[in-house]
């Protein structure tokens, strides 16, 4: 276009540059060159892409894109990084692999890390189940309290989270059964003994019936009082925590129809390290228990499994 | 060229030689000598654009020169000797006096430390500095600008740097102008790698406020310094060897906005350094003169004035932004009007009006009456009012703090006896370079006990000593117990240093319970 002058084309006086030849209303625009520097710079980017394209992935293909001389990706930039991170907690790590969990509270910086590992891993692996605030839900044991069906020391619940609670076909698993009790009740046993077992608590009026009921069939699991079984976990009835309600149709149902807690087992999921960073963070949540030596002190009862 | 009636047409700009400082004060005088510095343009200027030329500023000897040799002494002293100076902080604190320790987020400066959360602080001394300058402006003019600004005391040491190598201005100016050979280029690169020493220097100090100079110095010289330490360093030197080695009164007149603000500040009452018109004009040399005594002034258009001048502007074409009143053209005209035998100060420090009254044969107003308008009397309170609530602010400020976040996530949790939990995260601040125990507390909770994160329950209390660190915030996970049946309440924890100072906070905060909201 510069170089044939248009129609209208002039040179501008004051200014002594060309116009580009249209008119609007007798305004004209002048046919200004662009600035050298701006002009170089350009040129540069042009120059600096044919190197980009021929350094880094640049064209897409039909199956996949051009790979480019470096041979960089963004995946396998992500895995360096994610690797240089884990190499960074490595030590860490090895630390944790190597202490025995019951011994971990005595190494407070170690603790605080595990903690903070298993905060992220809970967020991960178990807040389906038990709430991001670990606070679960009907069915789902909350974890802050200070209630804990198969019990809320580190070594326990490491042991819990390893094996899992009622996993089908793992030995180790935490297991235990509650019979049902459909058809072995008529109405007025059922209110008796839902009397009774309230009556555990404070709730409810304690009666005969309830209590002979209750010492034929349940005691052996939860206990005379209702104190529960560590052991088998069956859970405490004479405290203010209830898994699936204290209503008396919770309890009815409960009675004719028991439902079971299942938990996954880990083992195998998630490495032993994890485990216990996660074991570390559930402890910590404000109702973790002192782990009782056992060898130490045979005199004291441990009210738990392994 | 000495009629003042005969324009200049340099590079298509019509200049002319007549002064108009008169003008300005007096815009409605109709008389020649007073009449407006630029003709009614007849056309466009066929270019905006000048070309540099370069200053080469004269050597000079003077009162003035003298005094800006002196600041230029102090600033760079103040400058390159404060972060050497220390200061006894005790053994958790840095013993710098002056520190910006972006890496621990503090500023230290001598007895007072600040945290980032008390950043007002530097915010409003920013402030003070800003009404100072404005301050400085209103009493003495652009007294910034011709001393004390950075750009001016590395531009006047880098021309000091051409003098030494090159000699005066009429040695530089053959320099400039002769090719290019050996002997220039030699010249040059030794010229240019002081100046990059100069730069080098600028830079290193200026990283100095940032980290332990001795410690930094070390690792820099042996290569063990942050790599921000050398980006900074670069970078500084890059921009001091091209802002006061080559661009020089360029950043006075183009770049900075100083000066731009500075003309909207001037008035008829602001010190500037004026030429006195009615006394020199029209200008004439000391022989026309001897032959005409009547018919000149006591300029002898000798142009001292402009060879001296660091941003190479004639101070006799009037006020101008170019100007940064430096004075030393005073002291060359007094010098030259020393030696013709006339009285000194054809150039001088005045305002407008004295000039006005001067002309017109009236006594100036004396110093006092100038310096104490109200406009200056106003930025004065202003500066002192902010000053005095600063220190009042920084008097009164308590070195401990309690903030407290409840746990929302489960709000509250029921324990197996039915009593109630909530958890918080307390945020213990620690303001002293000491450790210091804190007692942390409940009021307006009642049977409330507490233990935290490694506090086991078995201890829990109504009260928990806490240790926290020297300068520092301890964060502590706290687990608020209630008995059963407490409702949900509003209450506070309360924060007491178990020192001498007793210092206290409290933070409000709620409890929240079932069947509460």
């Amino acid at each position: 276009m510069a170089n044939k002058p248009g129609l209208n084309q002039r040179i501008d006086e004051p200014t002594g540059t060309q116009t580009v030849g249209h008119q609007w209303d007798g305004i004209e625009e002048l046919d200004t060159p662009m600035p050298r520097w701006w002009l170089w710079l350009f040129y540069l980017t042009i120059l600096f892409s044919i190197g980009y394209v021929i350094a880094y992935p640049a064209w897409p293909l039909l199956s996949k894109g051009t790979e480019g001389v470096l041979g960089w990706t963004s995946r396998g930039q992500l895995a360096n990084e994610l690797r240089v991170a884990d190499d960074g907690r490595a030590e860490f790590r090895n630390q944790l692999a190597m202490i025995p969990i019951e011994r971990l509270p005595e190494n407070s910086q170690l603790m605080q890390q595990a903690v903070a590992g298993g905060r992220a891993a809970f967020l991960v692996n178990c807040v389906q189940c038990h709430g991001s605030g670990a606070a679960g839900s009907p069915g789902y044991p909350n974890l802050n309290d200070d209630d804990w069906l198969w019990g809320g020391d580190l070594k326990a619940i490491e042991y819990t989270l390893t094996h899992g609670i009622r996993q089908p076909g793992h030995e180790q698993t935490r297991m235990s059964q509650m019979p049902a009790f459909a058809g072995a009740l008529d109405d007025g046993q059922m209110n008796a003994l839902i009397d009774h077992v309230l009556s555990l608590s404070g709730k409810g009026k304690p009666n005969a019936a309830g209590a002979q009921f209750y010492a034929d069939n349940c005691v052996a699991c939860h206990g005379p009082a209702g104190e529960g079984d560590r052991a088998q976990g069956a859970p405490r009835l004479n405290d203010a925590i209830w898994l699936r309600g204290s209503s008396r149709e919770a309890l009815r149902e409960q009675i004719l129809q028991p439902r079971m807690g299942m938990m996954p087992m880990w083992q195998g999921r998630l490495d032993p390290v994890t485990i216990k960073m996660l074991a570390a963070y559930v402890h910590s949540l404000g109702g973790g228990e002192d782990f009782v030596e056992v060898a130490e002190n045979p005199a004291v009862q441990v009210d738990e499994q392994p | 060229m000495n009629n003042p009636d005969d324009p200049i047409v340099a590079d298509g700009v019509v200049k002319t030689q007549q002064p108009v400082s008169s003008a300005i004060a007096e815009p409605e005088a109709t008389t020649e000598r007073h009449a407006p510095a630029e003709p009614a343009r007849q056309t466009l200027p066929e270019k905006l654009y000048a070309k540099r030329e370069v200053v080469h500023n004269q050597r000079i000897d003077g009162p003035f020169r003298r005094f800006k040799w002196f600041v230029m002494f102090v600033t760079l002293a103040i400058y390159y000797v404060t972060p050497w100076i220390r200061w006894d902080r005790g053994p958790y604190a840095p013993d710098q006096a002056v520190l910006v320790d972006l890496a621990n987020r503090r500023f230290y400066m001598f007895g007072i430390e600040i945290w980032p959360h008390e950043f007002y602080f530097v915010a409003g001394l920013l402030i003070m500095a800003g009404i100072g300058l404005f301050l400085v402006t209103s009493a003495v003019g652009r007294a910034w600008c011709g001393y004390a600004c950075p750009q001016t005391v590395w531009t006047d040491l880098y021309q000091h740097i051409d003098r030494l190598v090159d000699g005066d201005r009429n040695a530089r100016i053959r320099l400039d102008k002769a090719p290019w050979g050996p002997a220039k280029i030699a010249r040059r690169a030794f010229k240019w790698s002081i100046y990059v020493l100069v730069g080098l220097v600028t830079g290193g100090a200026w990283i100095l406020y940032f980290a332990d100079a001795p410690t930094l110095l070390r690792d820099f010289f042996t290569g063990q310094a942050a790599p921000v330490a050398y980006i900074t360093v670069g970078i500084l030197t890059f921009t001091t060897v091209a802002l006061g080695g080559f661009m020089r009164e360029q950043v006075c007149i183009y770049m900075c906005p100083w000066p731009r603000i500075q003309t909207a500040m001037l008035d008829e009452k602001s010190l500037i350094v004026t030429y006195k018109d009615w006394r020199g004009e029209p200008r004439g040399s000391v022989k026309k003169a001897e032959r005409n005594p009547t018919a000149f002034g006591d300029c002898i258009d000798c142009r001292q004035c402009v060879a001296v001048c660091p941003t190479g502007i004639d101070i006799r074409e009037g006020p101008q932004v170019g100007c940064i009143t430096c004075a030393l053209c005073i002291d060359a005209c007094d010098r030259v009007m020393a030696e013709v035998g006339r009285p000194r100060g054809l150039i001088d420090y005045a305002t407008l009006e004295d000039c006005e009254r001067e002309a017109a044969g009236a006594e100036p107003r004396p110093v006092w009456k100038t310096l104490l308008r109200p406009r200056t009397l106003i930025y004065t309170g202003v500066w002192a009012a902010i000053g005095l609530a600063l220190l009042f602010a920084l008097g009164a400020r308590t070195h401990t703090e309690l903030t407290a976040s409840p746990d929302r996530n489960p709000p509250f949790m029921l324990m197996s006896d039915g009593s109630i939990r909530n958890s918080y995260t307390l945020r213990i601040r620690n303001m002293e370079s000491r450790p210091r125990t804190m007692e942390i507390g409940i009021s307006g909770l009642d049977g409330a006990r507490m233990w935290t994160g490694t506090i086991p329950a078995e201890q829990a209390a109504p009260t928990q000593k806490i240790a926290v660190g020297p300068d520092a915030i301890q964060t502590v996970r706290t687990y608020v117990m209630a008995p059963a049946g407490t409702a949900a309440t509003d209450f506070n924890f309360t924060v007491v240093s178990l020192d001498d100072q007793r210092e206290t906070d409290s933070a409000a905060t709620r409890f929240t319970a079932p069947g509460g909201e």
